[in-house]
């Protein structure tokens, strides 16, 4: 069967990890699409965090490869990893802004560590970038001034500072109002279409996930159970995937 | 029964080496991280003010009120015998030896410690020292050097002030309020009080400013559990850190003197 591979830039390969004897990750392969949204759906608590946590080496497997561009990243010293990861941005689920800095400075700071810009540019990137996010004359507040929304257009704006080629969010429409939620995912289709990124997004946010996935992929029990198109998600027959995207109580799926 | 007290006194001891290992590896992070470049001189010295000149009032006070305290006292005991004369040298040992770089160190403690641990637990709690991993900046780097650095650097400067104005509360009591002889008080201090017991005491307060701020660092860095984590964090990080000065302030002690 000579089927063609799409280009994957992040693959996960039979990963394995427990957190005190309890197993979060139980063989879970996934290919992530170069360039593309993919959203990674399931219960709160399945280790969607776990995984994601994975791509960019803050945890490492305990059994298993995690591929970044064709590189096993749980094999990497410090040094190697760092350079990894300023191919990164990462959006938290809290926005993770550095509550000590204002929002300019917490744009600017993968700009201070990383590059070797006068503080005149930095400035005009930081502006940039904020106004990519349609942030205006914040740059001045302190993180705990904004609104839950604003924060994560901050943190978008933050992770953006580098121009990563990959994206990560945790759970970006956790927390907030229909209407910010809508703006976020938005936010996450343009960028997407502005800087050509490969875009990772965690949710359990179903009407969210349709609205920006180019692919759906559902993590069950440890594993990736469903990998495909928001359509053949939709129509799939497994009883779990159906349980969890019309988001009923009873079915195979036990509530914790 | 015995069994099972000797497997509660296993765990405990299971618990502390593992715990007391952890603290290692984070200052051994710390020591490899101080040499690489680049040095964050601006993080350094905004933590050198938040220990050292923050915690000066609370010093001042503390060791004024402890060196006037101890002159009272021992005009009481040391009248007994008419040794009075010797009150002047007895303040400045205690403060100098001891007294300076303990107390200095458990008030700096309670202050700087405390905020240490609560600071880095809520950017633990936050994500925040996550985002310094994935911005590809080392957390330890950015965050507890400074602190380590700090914590070494100003606690023998406090200890000195401390032992100063404990000296001179000790003065204004002993000669103006209990009528000692100034001549003879200063004499005698002079006469008995040694270089030595200064520097000393301020090798003890370097050590005792790598307890504090690595514990500190510590307790915040490895926070779980939320709001009431970050509270537990604090709360451990100043009881282990006072206890650990005061034990190690007794094998200083017998080292050194």
């Amino acid at each position: 069967m000579a089927k063609e591979e799409p280009l994957s830039i992040i693959e996960l390969i039979d990963v394995h990890k427990s957190f005190k004897g309890q197993k979060v990750l139980d063989g879970l392969n996934l290919r992530i699409e170069t360039g593309k949204i993919t959203v990674i759906i399931g219960q709160s608590g399945g280790g969607k965090s776990v995984f994601l946590k994975h791509t960019i080496g803050l945890l490492k497997p305990d059994q298993g490869e995690v591929l970044v561009e064709g590189v096993d990243i749980s094999r990497l010293n410090d040094r190697q990893l760092n350079d990894v990861r300023k191919n990164f941005g990462m959006l938290f689920q809290g926005a993770a802004l550095f509550d000590s800095m204002t929002v300019g400075e917490n744009v600017a700071f993968p700009l201070r560590e990383h590059t070797r810009l006068k503080q005149h540019d930095i400035q005009e990137i930081v502006e940039r970038k904020l106004r990519q996010v349609g942030l205006k004359g914040v740059a001045h507040k302190m993180p705990s001034e904004l609104s839950g929304g604003m924060k994560k257009r901050v943190g978008l704006a933050r992770a953006l500072a580098l121009d990563p080629k990959i994206i990560l969010f945790d759970e970006p429409t956790t927390g907030l109002d229909p209407i910010t939620a809508d703006a976020i995912d938005r936010l996450i289709v343009d960028t997407q279409e502005h800087t050509n990124a490969t875009c990772v997004v965690i949710s359990h946010d179903i009407e969210s996930t349709f609205k920006i996935a180019h692919t759906v992929a559902m993590l069950y029990h440890g594993k990736i159970i469903e990998v495909g198109k928001p359509e053949d998600i939709r129509s799939s027959e497994d009883m779990a995937l159906q349980q969890f995207i019309r988001g009923k109580a009873e079915g195979p799926i036990q509530i914790v | 029964m015995i069994i099972k007290t000797i497997e509660i006194i296993g765990l405990a001891l299971i618990r502390f080496i593992e715990e007391f290992g952890r603290v290692m590896f984070l200052f051994l992070a710390t020591i490899v991280w101080m040499f690489r470049l680049p040095f964050r001189l601006h993080a350094i010295f905004k933590q050198m003010e938040f220990v050292g000149v923050n915690s000066l009032l609370v010093v001042i006070l503390t060791g004024t009120f402890t060196g006037a305290v101890l002159a009272l006292q021992a005009y009481h005991g040391f009248r007994l015998f008419s040794a009075e004369s010797l009150v002047g040298s007895t303040v400045a040992l205690a403060m100098t030896r001891e007294l300076g770089p303990v107390l200095t160190s458990l008030m700096v403690t309670g202050r700087a410690g405390s905020a240490m641990a609560a600071e880095l637990g809520t950017m633990r709690v936050t994500e925040q020292i996550d985002a310094l991993y994935t911005m590809a900046a080392n957390p330890i780097k950015y965050l507890v050097v400074p602190r380590v650095i700090a914590g070494v650097l100003m606690l023998p400067v406090l200890t000195i002030i401390a032992d100063f104005v404990g000296i001179i509360g000790g003065y204004i009591v002993g000669v103006g309020l209990l009528n000692i002889n100034s001549g003879i008080y200063i004499d005698k201090m002079i006469e008995i009080v040694e270089l030595d017991d200064i520097f000393n005491g301020l090798v003890k307060a370097a050590c005792f400013g790598l307890i504090l701020s690595l514990v500190g660092c510590y307790k915040g860095f490895y926070t779980t559990g939320g709001a009431q984590g970050v509270g537990r964090a604090t709360t451990q990080a100043v009881v282990i850190a006072s206890v650990s000065i005061l034990i190690s302030d007794y094998f200083l002690t017998a080292a050194m003197f």
